[in-house]
């Protein structure tokens, strides 16, 4: 279970988050929603330990932020950071490959070989692995990063708006195969989500925060209101009820 | 072994034997002893300036700067500049070889931590911050270096001139030997953290989320740098963009980012370029310009190339 108690954040003495406590349980998965500048970002750097965290705690299963060991935090907890930009000049199976850093500390073994393989094909990656990061297109290219993030294997996993740049079946897919971690791998997948309609499709909670707070907490169905647009989102749209799933119209 | 690593490993050989056979006369026996040191060098210098900088482009996320391109080389003259200005051409070269060799050491890794450390903690990651403050101080470090050197007299001031170009004309042993006894072990913690590098070089927010702490890794690169190009330029003197070019050319031979695969392939280019160099300069073109001043001019040309081609990001 990620455990998070009490915690604020703010940078150069403006508040970011506020008083965020939460709980999420093991398996599943949660959408983390709301308006641009929100705190979600901010929020989910802080449980990977991106960021100091100032005030509060996190606890990831017995992990402590800040105090735990980053080796032991990554064999539990892998992050793909918002627009994550690798510096160096990588091919996409090589960046997939040091998604198993973790575990093999430089040293791959066949395994690891194989992990890295399965992940690509998953991610219909396989034919672009020899090519580097930065000729790749931007939606091939946030694949890639949410492989190297699959491939660490962890119990949790935090994903920073992963749809960005990609097309509908690659989205689709994606969810998919997140939804399918979660029930068959028992995984705990928390990802910040910008299209309201895949967090209404895919997740198990919705969780929606606004202006560094959290203000609606539930299943999609009952979170996802006409109220919630106007009020969280600031516009009108309207929610329809499709095969009893809430969708906006946009 | 990768061929290119080995054709490289050819290159170099090639390039030992020519340096200690060609234009060979009189007794083998103190020319053997005399151009060994003097190979022993080079290779030393070669493989600690490229490591350094590979490991300097590694934290700073780019590939195209180097330590002495802000500011390490003007460090080496200030200091040298201020043991003169203090002791006196008399007193300067009274104190024996190894101590100078030392302090020299010493200074400029304490200083070169203290620099880097400020430059980069306080660019925060910003590259362009980087270049720009770290210019700033190479033009201040030089500032204060002449205004030391107006208030010493003209012998002086030559003394240390001469002392401002790599050279490797004469190489004392007792001084080979402490610069191997510095640098060495940095050389091999290096390459016991390259797998550690890989991590590092994929920017903080990743290297975290794989579980290594780059601020802690950041400052343990810094200190290996120090410590390589502190005993470099004691040993040889200052090198200017020697390591850009090195590991310009290195980039090119193995394109990939694996620092199992750049170390010692920059290692092996900076090895093949300055005994190649020295060997053709030396007995086929008998000249005396220290090699130093034509890396930089020929690699200065071949860098603005590589970099106008975008070959190098
Ligand atoms: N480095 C920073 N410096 C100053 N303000 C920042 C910084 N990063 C984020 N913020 C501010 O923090 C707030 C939350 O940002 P973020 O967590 O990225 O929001 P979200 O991901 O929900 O869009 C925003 O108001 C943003 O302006
Ligand atoms: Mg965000």
């Amino acid at each position: 279970m990620i455990s998070i108690r009490g915690v604020k954040h703010s940078i150069q003495g403006k508040p970011i988050l506020q008083d965020i406590n939460l709980d999420l349980p093991r398996g599943g998965v949660t959408a983390l929603i709301g308006p641009n500048g929100a705190g979600k970002s901010t929020l989910l750097s802080l449980i990977a330990r991106l960021q100091p965290l100032g005030t509060g705690t996190i606890r990831v299963d017995a992990l402590q932020i800040g105090s735990c060991s980053d080796a032991a935090l990554a064999r539990v907890l892998a992050i793909m950071p918002q627009s994550a930009q690798i510096s160096a000049r990588l091919r996409v199976g090589e960046a997939v490959m040091m998604g198993r850093y973790p575990w093999h500390r430089g040293r791959p073994g066949k395994r690891d070989g194989e992990i890295v393989e399965e992940t690509l094909r998953l991610f219909s990656l396989t034919s672009l692995a020899d090519r580097f990061l930065d000729e790749i297109s931007g939606g091939q290219r946030q694949r890639a990063m949410v492989a190297m993030a699959y491939a660490q294997e962890t119990d949790y996993l935090l994903l920073d708006e992963p749809l960005n740049n990609l097309d509908i079946a690659a989205s689709r897919h994606l969810m998919r195969l997140l939804r399918q971690m979660a029930d068959t791998g028992r995984k705990s997948i928390v990802i910040v989500l910008h299209d309201i309609n895949y967090a209404a499709a895919f997740a198990d909670r919705v969780v929606v925060m606004r202006e560094g707070r959290i203000v609606a907490d539930g299943a999609p169905g009952a979170v996802i209101t006409p109220a919630l647009m106007a009020d969280v989102f600031e516009t009108d749209a309207k929610v329809h009820l499709v095969d009893d799933r809430p969708v906006v119209l946009v | 072994m990768d061929r290119r690593l080995a054709l490289l490993c050819g290159l170099l050989a090639l390039s030992c034997v020519a340096f200690m056979l060609l234009g060979a006369v009189g007794s083998w026996e103190f020319l053997l002893q005399f151009r060994l040191r003097r190979l022993a060098a080079l290779l030393l210098v070669g493989i600690c300036l490229s490591t350094a900088t590979v490991l300097f482009q590694t934290i700073a996320g780019n590939r195209i700067l180097t330590p002495s391109l802000i500011g390490f080389d003007a460090l080496y003259i200030l200091i040298l500049t201020a043991m003169v200005q203090v002791l006196g051409l008399a007193g300067f070269a009274a104190i024996p070889a190894p101590v100078i060799f030392a302090i020299n050491l010493a200074a400029m890794t304490a200083l070169g931590m203290l620099l880097f450390g400020v430059l980069m903690f306080g660019a925060k990651g910003d590259m362009i911050k980087l270049v720009l403050t770290g210019i700033v101080a190479g033009i201040l470090i030089r500032s204060l270096t002449e205004f030391l050197q107006r208030m010493i007299d003209p012998s002086e001031f030559q003394m240390i001139q001469a002392a401002s170009f790599a050279r490797f004309t004469h190489v004392d042993t007792g001084l080979l030997v402490l610069t191997a006894a510095a640098s060495l072990p940095a050389l091999a913690l290096t390459w016991r953290v390259r797998f550690r590098l890989d991590v590092l070089a994929l920017g903080s927010e990743l290297a975290t989320g794989l579980g290594e702490n780059p601020q802690r890794g950041r400052k343990q690169v810094l200190a290996l740098i120090c410590v390589l190009v502190a005993s470099a330029t004691a040993l040889a003197g200052p090198s200017g963009l020697f390591g850009l070019i090195v590991t310009a050319l290195a980039y090119l031979v193995a394109p990939g980012t694996r620092h199992a695969v750049t170390l010692p392939t920059a290692a092996l280019v900076g090895c093949i370029v300055l005994v190649a160099g020295q060997t053709v300069m030396e007995r086929v073109l008998d000249l005396s310009t220290p090699l130093p001043v034509v890396v930089e001019l020929l690699g200065g040309l071949v860098f603005l190339f590589l970099v106008l081609k975008r070959h190098i990001r």
